[in-house]
């Protein structure tokens, strides 16, 4: 297979940055697409010329990070799939394929597809934990809690933090991620205690950041890689409003 | 050097309890007056750096990725065993003790394992304190089951994704001490050098991979946590940016690394299909417990499956171990794998893979049964290869998977240089020669939470906390060769890419050092090992500036450390005259092929000195000795 990219190149966070055109050869359709860039950077690197930047690591839909826009979609729409899972069968031959960075004020780039998420983990620092010192803790046993709650927890805790509803949404909110892990939290026992502040700081985190609004476009759970769901946004209102109204 | 393990006396099960009162205590007023430095903010690293900090220390936490939650921790899927018994099928401390230092074929320290055993219910009680949605029966307890070949039920997991799991809880542990001013956290940071001041490691010389800066950090020890070597093999399970770097800088400075050569390689990994790819993908071994692993009878059978007729396959797991089939352990059904590729008989494009054939259990159990127990990895499968393995049967090769050797540490968890304390995967003690199914969660978190926390007091209790200046002497000529060696790579402008160099290495370590293993093979690798790192340093091409992102020197600079330290590698492999558990020497095997130990030469632990470069280390060894258990030959005819 062979393709046309045009991929965003920005030197670093104080340069503009513009799309370039590079020409992607002898493609495999089962390779993923990092590995199509891999192949790319390896022949820029032989022309002279710096390797595209972009995160990733894992490369099993794991780790939250990769990122990527291709062709206007983060994760580039497959359902359920991140960028390092999409495999290039899903691409036609000769196809152009536009490759941005995920954009959000929150998300300054860093270089090329590269950019800054820690506002992701300053929402977390204010408040997406149980206080739990290490030792304190009883029989893992001595509380039941109900299979079908544990299911519906693990859903929204399985977010993986990669910030693809962010880059989707016009108002680049991030009420996706900070309902998975409120809602996760809400739902079992041990995170009772905290309930109340929990949702309280962590959303006075998320607008300090300068993430924007919810208005329900809900193209955050489109693109969700883990398909978080958007009950969880639902969920995490009526907690913030009890917060509030307390 | 006479290595000194620092094993408390007394009974096994009592040796923990008696070393913890014995150890020295800081007071609690005082623990505020001492900073630790922690590299590597994995399970062990972030469980370590979040207990440290609630016991009143400063922590300076480090790690290369952009966010500690991306640790390659995260990729763990099966499971955490601890023994419960919450089954109530007779699992014990002693049996969780006994499964796992026999599964290391018998060299790994017992009190270590025996402790591990011990903790392993903590672990448990803290991980769903901190609300991680363990899955649980309808009665609401918490579910288990059986893994890796263990007889009992003790795995606990959250779906297929335990090891995300886990590592979302100790990450929030950290988040909270970090939004609580505990722990300074500095992501997309790496660990380049160890800076010893009389002797002791008191400090770290770091990178800003944002903004090349090099800087220096100084503590009152430092703890890293930085993981597995298993990217050496390049083509590996493991995240693309795990790398040895921060284990070899400490190594260079006189730690002693142990046991190299034990390295796990996974049998269920999804074949690999062409030169461009670096990763594979691990689908976890519970497969194994419904699928028939079969490669046709006939050498070059490129028949589609459906068309092999039943006695033209050959289950060879099966027909080998018959007590334990495709539930052998992973060394015995990883190696089985490569035997018969290599005799010609492995399938798919390329020729290295072998069938994981669910037709039977369908047929059994029904595929509605299938679906719910491996939904996901059926789901992962297809979208990576393009079939559907409720049609046709799965391929699966081995791939390099987990390290068992790492930094020499004593009973504290504190390596040969005094304050250097390395946990998790990092370090080498608890797994021997090969690590069970769900252990390795086990370990990470045992140490990070539950061992290091007391251990690292000790330390500190003795010598005091001293308020290190960076702007020592010792500083500044470690920060300096940093710099000299970054230019230095900067310098070269050659002409191949230093990704092809990674993986000309890897191909020689699979070749040479993977699965079997043999004399004339690991002389071989030493040399082309040496000529390899020779025209690394004449022709890698690195481009782009220092003083910016700029992933091409990040990797240089590992690549650099692994061709160094491979050479280490096959040296282990070549002095350990012997087959165990995951060290398979072709010379030393039984008749039948199985693995030939050799406990009155080798029950040791290989630990080696850096004397120089292109040198061979000087080999150190610290003696096993086992007080509790008998010796066995694994079985599993
Ligand atoms: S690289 Fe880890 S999720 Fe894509």
């Amino acid at each position: 297979m062979n393709f046309t990219l045009r991929v965003w190149r920005q030197k670093n966070a104080r340069e503009k940055g513009c799309l370039e055109t590079y020409q992607a050869r002898d493609i495999s359709e089962d390779m993923s697409f990092l590995e199509m860039l891999d192949v790319v950077n390896e022949n820029l690197v032989k022309d002279g010329i710096e390797p595209i930047h972009f995160d990733h690591d894992c490369r099993e839909g794991i780790c939250g990070a990769c990122s990527l826009v291709i062709n206007g979609i983060p994760h580039g729409g497959k359902k359920g799939c991140t960028t390092c899972e999409l495999r290039m069968r899903n691409f036609a031959d000769g196809d152009t394929i536009t490759v941005e960075p995920f954009r959000a004020g929150a998300f300054p780039v860093i270089k090329d597809l590269m950019v800054d998420r820690s506002a992701l983990d300053r929402i977390m620092q204010a408040g997406g934990f149980v206080s739990a010192n290490t030792g304190g803790a009883p029989d893992a046993n001595a509380l039941p809690i109900k299979k079908d709650t544990v299911e519906s927890a693990m859903d929204a805790a399985a977010c993986i933090g990669c910030g693809a509803c962010v880059a989707a949404c016009k108002n680049a909110s991030a009420m996706l991620f900070v309902s998975a892990k409120v809602s996760h939290l809400a739902q079992l026992p041990q995170g009772q205690v905290e309930r109340v502040e929990r949702v309280r700081k962590m959303v006075a985190r998320m607008d300090f950041e300068g993430f924007g609004n919810c208005t329900n476009y809900y193209e955050c759970e489109a693109v969700c890689p883990k398909e978080i769901s958007v009950k969880n946004i639902a969920r995490m209102n009526r907690e913030f409003l009890k917060a509030i109204t307390k | 050097m006479k290595l000194d393990s620092k094993t408390p006396s007394g009974p096994l099960a009592d040796k923990w309890d008696n070393h913890r009162f014995s150890i020295k205590l800081v007071n609690p007023a005082n623990k505020r007056k001492f900073t630790a430095i922690v590299v590597g903010t994995g399970l062990a690293g972030a469980s370590a750096a979040a207990s440290l900090a609630e016991l009143g220390y400063n922590v300076k936490a480090f790690c290369f990725q952009d966010s500690p939650r991306r640790a390659h921790s995260i990729g763990a899927q099966g499971g955490i065993n601890a023994a419960k018994n919450y089954q109530n099928d007779g699992d014990s401390i002693w049996r969780l003790f006994y499964d796992t230092i026999k599964g290391g074929d018998f060299r790994s320290r017992e009190a270590n394992t025996y402790r591990l055993a011990q903790v392993s219910n903590n672990i448990i009680d803290q991980c769903v304190a901190q609300g991680i949605p363990f899955a649980r029966d309808y009665g609401g307890l918490l579910a288990n089951r059986s893994f890796g070949g263990a007889q009992v039920s003790r795995t606990f997991y959250a779906r297929g994704q335990t090891g995300q799991q886990l590592l979302l809880g100790a990450y929030s542990a950290l988040q909270r001490q970090i939004g609580l001013g505990k722990v300074k956290m500095f992501p997309r940071t790496e660990m380049l050098d160890l800076v010893l001041v009389d002797g002791h490691a008191k400090g770290i010389i770091v990178r800003n991979l944002v903004t090349g800066e090099i800087e220096r950090h100084a503590a009152d020890a430092v703890v890293l946590g930085t993981g597995g070597y298993g990217r050496v093999f390049n083509l590996s399970t493991m995240g693309l940016g795990c790398n040895v770097t921060a284990a070899y800088r400490a190594y260079k400075r006189g730690a002693l690394f142990a046991n190299p050569c034990f390295t796990q390689i996974h049998p269920t990994c999804i074949p690999h299909t062409g030169d461009y790819q670096s990763k594979l993908t691990l689908m976890s071994e519970s497969l194994r417990n419904d699928g028939r692993i079969w490669v046709p009878k006939n050498k070059g059978d490129k028949r589609a499956p459906h068309d092999i007729p039943e006695n033209e396959r050959d289950y060879y797991l099966e027909r080998k171990y018959p007590s334990f089939g495709n539930l052998a352990p992973r060394d015995i059904s990883s190696r089985s794998a490569k035997e018969v590729c290599d005799d010609g008989r492995g399938v798919g494009p390329t020729g290295y893979g072998v069938y994981l054939d669910f037709s039977e259990a369908i047929g059994r159990l029904g595929q509605q049964v299938i679906r719910e127990k491996y939904g996901n990895l059926f789901e992962m499968y297809k979208l990576i290869t393009d079939e559907d393995p409720y049609e046709v049967p799965m391929r699966i090769y081995p791939a390099s998977h987990y390290t068992m050797g790492g930094l020499w540490v004593d009973y504290n968890l504190m390596s040969n240089i005094p304050g250097l304390h390395v946990i998790g995967e990092a370090n080498f003690s608890d797994h021997g020669a090969n690590r069970l199914g769900a252990s390795a969660l086990m370990q990470g978190l045992a140490d990070g939470y539950f061992i290091l926390p007391y251990t690292i007091g000790d330390y500190f209790a003795r010598v005091g906390a001293q308020n290190i200046n960076t702007d020592r002497p010792e500083f500044g000529a470690a920060e300096e060769s940093v710099r000299s060696r970054i230019e230095r790579l900067f310098a070269v402008k050659g002409k191949r890419t230093v990704e092809s160099f990674h993986k000309a290495l890897g191909l020689i370590m699979w070749e040479k050092a993977g699965l079997a293993r043999n004399d004339a093979g690991l002389k071989e690798a030493i040399s082309h090992i040496a000529a390899l790192r020779e025209e690394f340093w004449q022709d890698a091409k690195v481009l782009g500036d220092n003083n910016e992102m700029n992933q091409t020197i990040e990797r240089a600079g590992r690549v650099a450390d692994f061709l160094e330290f491979a050479e280490m590698f096959c040296y282990d492999a070549l002095n350990r005259e012997e087959s165990c558990g995951a060290h398979f020497r072709e010379e030393y095997q039984t008749e039948e092929g199985e693995a030939l130990r050799n406990d009155k030469k080798f029950a040791y632990v290989a630990a080696w000195e850096y004397t120089g470069d292109g040198v061979k280390p000087e080999l150190h060894k610290e003696e096993l000795t086992f007080e509790n258990v008998e010796l066995t030959t694994r079985s599993y005819k």
